[in-house]
Parts: structure tokens; sequence; C-alpha cells
């Protein structure tokens, strides 16, 4: 159960990876082995099985509704490749 | 006997009765790393001057008898991947060259609290993704065992840190065997708790469902100490337990009697190197001549371990590594010239894609297309959902294991460490290095690697115990005992 190439590029749109033709080809090559490999699983029965995404015996951890102290805006912009005084700066979208 | 010998709980003893200084320990761990540091390519940023000045204040501190932290005066190093405020974190990424957190991951604030000296921070695989620690983008460490044998992954550099005595104490993180593959390869300790023994805050996040932060120590004792400080609720980790600590360090030395020791036969393939096999085979009369029972146990969906992880991890990891797209820190592309490459894509997505594309190493991008393909509309269930499927087996395999026996023993890697480009060009090979070490992150469980032996090639093995979720206890003291009964974790590579 081989990926195509044509599989490879949608999903690299997905991931927002931007994939050379040589990354194309071997992510392809990659991809299909690991597909072919993980699908061993389907040797087992799991009907009966409910999923278990997580291994704690914990749900919907929540904290108290309180305003508390938090990161000040230029600690938070510290890192940005571009900012202004308020904001990150980004190429625009509209 | 020189003061880089003793364990960090013996230092620990020294400068609380004044016989040492934390100045002395440090700069003679310095000294280490000035000698030896070349060769093994451990760190990635060391701290030299900050240490020092920090060993100062804490030996200035103890002389008016100001009360210190548990680990005061003691060098740590520290995985890149655990966010230390102020300091370059880049999980050894492109995409975080010069990023510098704004804060403290929990158990660097916790190792701060303990007065420890941070004396510097370690290579690991990309964003923790490997096995070799071959993936860093910035530099390959060497096994101090054999300078041309990787010291495994992700947390090599940890690894190779405490084998090379540049440290005696490291911190490491564990998603399929990261802390305890490393461990074994360089005939150290390591330590994967429990999920949610130690706060995630502060890690940055590989798989948030499998990730550990764990102790690399020379020796037993030294981890239960280290597990002491930094396990523990976290209001800032939602995945953290509310588990009381138990007393690791006091109850370390305190032999199990009536032991029962569990023996996984389908552990024993033909994959399994014969010296790992015999040394394992080994540990396991060692514990019978101190009294343990051993039991034959099964596991029915042990062998498909590597098949859930490599598809649970990397889809965990295609939706924690979305952030990393040159917007808010870290690397972005100059895409100001250059051409959308579909008709319809925006400035802003073409920024994402190259941004990520220049930032990711190999592997990365691997698995991230991966988690990203195994999510996607028509294979989530195919996938995802069947993984998790399996997952919960797996985790009813071990529940049903701990009704029998107290511990789980056997080999930790199928391979003892292999020479440096051996396997980076088959990805599916490298994977098959975590056949031993998967299930337990993905049950959630405890595992610990011991060393307990050397091939003929002076290479050396490990052998893991597993305990059931919040049982530390009993695996450093099971642990201890085998120490107790043998000398492999004293020895130390020929520099």
């Amino acid at each position: 159960m081989a990926l195509t190439r044509e599989d490879v590029e949608k999903v690299s749109l997905l991931a927002r990876l931007q994939l050379t033709d040589d990354e194309l080809n071997s992510m392809t090559e990659h991809l299909s082995q690991i597909i072919q490999y993980v699908h061993q699983l389907d040797e087992i029965n799991t009907d009966d099985v409910a999923p278990l995404a997580h291994t704690l015996d914990i749900t919907n951890v929540l904290a108290d509704d309180v305003v508390e102290d938090c990161l000040s805006r230029d600690a938070a912009l510290q890192n940005a490749p571009q900012r202004d005084e308020e904001c990150f700066r980004v190429p625009a979208v509209l | 006997m020189s003061i880089i010998s003793k364990s960090a709980t013996q230092q620990r003893e020294m400068l609380r009765t004044g016989e040492l200084t934390s100045v002395e320990l440090t700069t003679a761990y310095l000294e280490q790393i000035r000698t030896r540091e070349s060769a093994v390519q451990a760190f990635v940023h060391i701290n030299e001057q900050q240490a020092l000045d920090a060993a100062e204040q804490i030996d200035t501190r103890r002389a008016t008898g100001e009360p210190l932290g548990d680990l005061a005066g003691i060098p740590v190093a520290v995985k890149d991947n655990l966010c230390s405020e102020g300091v370059p974190t880049t999980c050894a990424s492109k995409i975080l060259s010069g990023f510098i957190p704004p804060y403290d991951a929990t158990v660097v604030a916790k190792l701060k609290t303990a007065d420890a000296v941070l004396i510097g921070r370690t290579n690991m695989d990309e964003f923790a993704m490997g096995s070799t620690t071959e993936n860093s983008s910035i530099q390959v460490t060497n096994n101090p065992w054999n300078l041309q044998c990787i010291p495994g992954g992700s947390s090599g550099g940890s690894a190779a840190c405490i084998a090379a005595d540049l440290a005696p104490l490291a911190l490491g993180s564990d998603t399929g065997g990261s802390i305890r593959q490393p461990a074994a390869l360089c005939g150290i300790v390591g330590l994967k708790p429990s999920y949610g023994r130690i706060s995630r805050y502060g890690l940055v996040a590989f798989a948030s469902s499998l990730d550990q932060i764990g102790p690399m120590t020379g020796n037993v004792e030294d981890a239960a100490l280290l597990l002491q400080v930094l396990a523990g609720h976290d209001p800032h980790d939602s995945t953290s337990a509310d588990v009381a600590v138990d007393g690791y360090a006091e109850s370390v030395t305190q032999p199990l009697s009536g032991l029962t020791l569990g023996v996984v036969d389908e552990h024993y393939g033909d994959g399994l190197e014969t010296e790992i096999k015999s040394s394992v085979e080994e540990a396991i009369r060692v514990y019978e001549s101190l009294g343990a029972t051993i039991k034959h146990i099964e596991m029915p969906h042990a062998s498909y371990g590597i098949a859930t992880y490599y598809i649970i991890a990397p889809c965990e990891a295609s939706s924690n590594l979305a952030r990393f797209d040159g917007a808010h820190y870290g690397h972005r592309a100059d895409t100001s010239t250059s051409n959308p490459t579909s008709p319809n894509e925006d400035a802003l997505t073409r920024m994402y894609r190259s941004s990520r594309a220049a930032g990711f190493g190999d592997e990365v991008k691997r698995r991230i297309m991966l988690g990203t393909y195994a999510l996607s509309e028509g294979y989530y269930d195919a996938f995802y959902l069947k993984a998790l499927k399996v997952r919960r087996l797996i985790r009813q395999d071990y529940d049903n294991a701990f009704k029998n026996v107290d511990l789980l023993i056997g080999p930790v890697t199928a391979s003892s460490a292999f020479k440096q480009g051996e396997k980076t060009s088959d990805p599916m090979a490298m994977y098959m290095e975590d056949l031993f070490t998967v299930t337990a992150n993905l049950a959630g469980v405890a595992g610990i690697s011991i060393p307990c032996g050397f091939t003929d090639a002076g290479l050396p093995i490990g052998v893991q115990l597993q305990s059931a979720p919040f049982h530390e206890d009993k695996l450093l003291r099971a642990a201890y005992m085998f120490q107790n009964a043998t000398d492999w974790h004293q020895r130390r590579p020929e520099f």
C-alpha cells in the first residue's frame, strides 16, 4: 500500500512543508516503507477495544478563573523575527 | 580517589561537611570538560563562568550557615530541549537557533531551587527524534567507550556526559527510549519515570502523551536523588500526576525481599545480539542469587510496540511542531523575493512552508509528514485510532503482568553501540532500535536501564527493569540491589 508522489505533495501542503524534488522522491519511498510496516496492526482485532489516548486517569483538569501575572508583552515579543511595539509582524494575508 | 569518581550522593555529603567546596567540585568537572569534551562533543553550550559564579555563591551561603537546597553545589547538565530562561535553547534544530526562552522549565526551576550548579546544555537528536544523536543539526556526539560509535539517542549528549565524567548528574527526556537506550549504550543509569511523575512544563514537546523527563547518572542512588528533587505535581502541567512523591533517595538502599521478576519470552528473538542476551541472562541469575523469583510472562502485543509508537508519536509530533512556523520565534525564511510555488499560495503560507523547510532536518520532516498523513481525512481511523486501540491492549498486557510480578526484567536494546553512519540511510532499521523501550512510554509505566556488562568489543550493555506506574521506589530499590552485587556501574572509559 504505497504512497504516490501526489499523495506526498498533498500532505506536504497540509504539513506546511516545502519539499524539493529529491525530498519528494525519498519521502515517497520512506513513508511507503513505514506505512507498509505499521499496517501489521491490522492483524489485531480491536473491535471491542476503546482507544487509549492518555495513560493517566485524569480528565478536564481546570484552573480557577483568577487573574495572575503573566509574561510581559516585551518578553513575549523578545524572539520575534519581526515585530513592532505591540505585535508580531508577518506577511500580509489580505 | 579523585572527587570525580565519587557519586553525587557522596559529593553532597562532602560539601555538607565542608570537606569539599562547590568551587573545587565545579572546577574539577570543568577541567574534565577541558581535556575530554573535544573528543566527546557532549555539550552544545557550556556555562563556565556562570557555573563558577554560582558555585562561589553557594560556598559563601553555606559558610554563613544559610539553609541550602538538596543539590547545593553539585553540577548538573541539562538536555537542550529543556527551557532555561535567558539561555539559548535549540533542541538541536536550526529552526530554533537563537531562540532564548523567557521562562524556566519546571525541572530547571527545581534544579535552581535545589541550588544545583547548571554546568551546561547537552546535545540531542533534533526535537528528540532519533536513536543516535546523529540527527542533531549542531554536531555529532561520540560514544566515550569508542569515539567512532554512536552514544545512542536522543539524549546522547547527556549519556556521554555522564560516561565521560563531565558532570555527576544530567537530565534527559524519553519518548520512546531516549533516556534508557543511550544509558545502556554508554554504560550508565537512565530512568524514565511513570508518565506524569515529572512535570513537562518547559520541555519542548515531541509527543505529549509519551514524553517524560528523567535522570541520567553514574549510579542508582544518584538517580533516586535526582528523581526526588524533580518529581511532583505541577499546576503548570495539567498532565502531571497529583501523586505524593516518595522518599526515593532514602529508601533506595533498602533491598526488597520476596521480589518477583517477570521475563518476557517474546523479547528473546533472533534480532537480539548474543552478547546482550547472555549479559541479561546473567543479570537475571544475579537477581536469583539475591533471592528474587523469576516468572515467565506473556505480553502478546509487545511486538506491535514499534508500529503503534511510530504512528502515535509522529501524529502527536505533527501537531506539536506546527508551532514552529517562523511567525513568533525561531527561523523565518526570507520569502520577499521568491515566487509562489502554486497559483493560490498566499505569502503567509509561503513563509510557513519555506521557514519550516529550511529549519527542520530530514528525520523531523519525515515524522511530521507521517503524522500529518496518519491524521488526515480518510486515514485517521485506519492509523491513529487503530494505534490508540492497540495502545490500550499493550497497557492491559502490563496491567496483567504486574498482577503476577513486581517488576519486569529484560534487554534495553537489541544491539550495542554501532558505528556512526551505519543506520542513517535506513529509517526503519533505525526505528527498530526502540524495540524494547517504546512499550513503557505507550503504557505510561516506569523503566530504568542499569549497566550489566560489556561486549567483547568493550561496548556497554544495559538491563532494563520496568514497574507499574508510580512504583519508582520499587524500581530503584531493585536496581540498587543489582548495583550492590556487581561493579559494572563503576567502569568508565579510558581517555
